[in-house]
């Protein structure tokens, strides 16, 4: 398939085809958007340098996926803009079931912060580098990851504690 | 300047627990526990159209030691649960509950992880209403039904 790119996702196309060559490894268009795979090694240096010289200053998104394969099961897509010619760009990462973990872009963007807290709560990617990694939505004390595939729809019983109903008992 | 004066040289007989239900009844004050969109239809149901007063239930105490039937309306989480529970705790005996709507009810369309399925739970759930959400005429259903309740409840022990 061929590529329709304006001007500003052009330049980021061969601004990584040169400056990170090693770590491109797919660039795609799907739904009117652009996705560019990078390797996951380097995504705080590729991040920096499409917010430093491509004007990609706001973060609007972080998702995570499981994509519930043997090698490289999880995907992180961090989605950004350009709020001058208000492009929006998709980069995607992979990491592996074992021990999943990538570098935080909190030094990049501030606002990446609560968003990899919500891709650790519900899949349990490990965020390198990140100042305050710590469940947002589930307890505390919540031994799973509710979001992997493996985790059935209605819980796990008895793995959130209800409140007592006895309280004089207490 | 007492009752006296209104009857006369009269007396009536009556058994205290007609006259504290015949109040109770009568002024339920509802905690309003608006969880999500059936709370905007508890808010139909106490305002003038629909006139939650006609049954003298139309002060909404948002403080929990004022207030007679917890109206749960919406869905509960694990974790909003516990704030519930601890609400229902400081409310005064006695004390009745309305599961508003099918999420209060059931867990309704929120059939995961994360959502308790049925404040009955951990609440003691006396009127469950039906509807996603229901109309305020349904809300003011249960809440006679609930009055039909405490006409029937014994709060005075009888020496038999």
């Amino acid at each position: 398939m061929s590529l329709e790119l304006n001007d500003t996702l052009q330049g980021v196309v061969d601004g990584l085809s040169s400056e990170y060559s090693e770590d491109l490894i797919e660039v795609y268009q799907s739904c009117d958007h652009t996705y560019i795979r990078v390797e996951a090694k380097n995504i705080v240096d590729i991040c920096s340098y499409l917010k430093k010289k491509h004007h990609f200053i706001f973060l609007s998104d972080v998702i995570g996926t499981d994509r519930y394969t043997s090698d490289e099961r999880f995907e992180i897509i961090y989605n950004m803009m350009n709020l001058r010619t208000r492009d929006r760009l998709f980069i995607k990462i992979r990491v592996e079931e074992e021990n999943p973990k990538a570098d935080s872009v909190t030094s990049v963007w501030k606002s990446a912060s609560w968003m990899e807290r919500e891709i650790y709560d519900m899949f349990g990617i490990r965020f390198e580098g990140h100042p305050d990694l710590r469940r947002i939505f589930m307890p505390e004390d919540f031994e799973y990851f509710p979001l992997r595939k493996e985790f059935p729809l209605l819980g796990i019983p008895g793995s959130i504690e209800l409140p007592n109903t006895t309280p004089d008992t207490e | 300047m007492g009752i006296e004066s209104a009857l006369g040289e009269g007396f009536f007989t009556t058994k205290i627990d007609s006259l504290t239900n015949w109040a109770r009844a009568n002024a339920a004050w509802p905690m309003p526990m608006g969880l999500a969109c059936c709370a905007i239809e508890m808010m139909a149901f106490a305002g003038p159209r629909y006139d939650a007063a006609r049954f003298g239930s139309e002060v909404m105490r948002f403080s929990p030691r004022q207030s007679d039937v917890m109206i749960v309306a919406g869905w509960s989480t694990y974790k909003m649960s516990h704030a519930i529970r601890r609400i229902w705790d400081q409310m005064p005996d006695p004390k009745w509950c309305i599961a508003m709507g099918a999420c209060a009810s059931t867990g309704g369309m929120h059939r995961c992880y994360g959502v308790v399925q049925g404040v009955d739970n951990y609440l003691p759930v006396d009127a469950y209403v039906s509807g996603c959400p229901p109309r305020p005429d349904a809300l003011l259903h249960a809440l006679m039904k609930i009055q039909d309740k405490i006409k029937t409840e014994h709060s005075v022990l009888l020496d038999t």
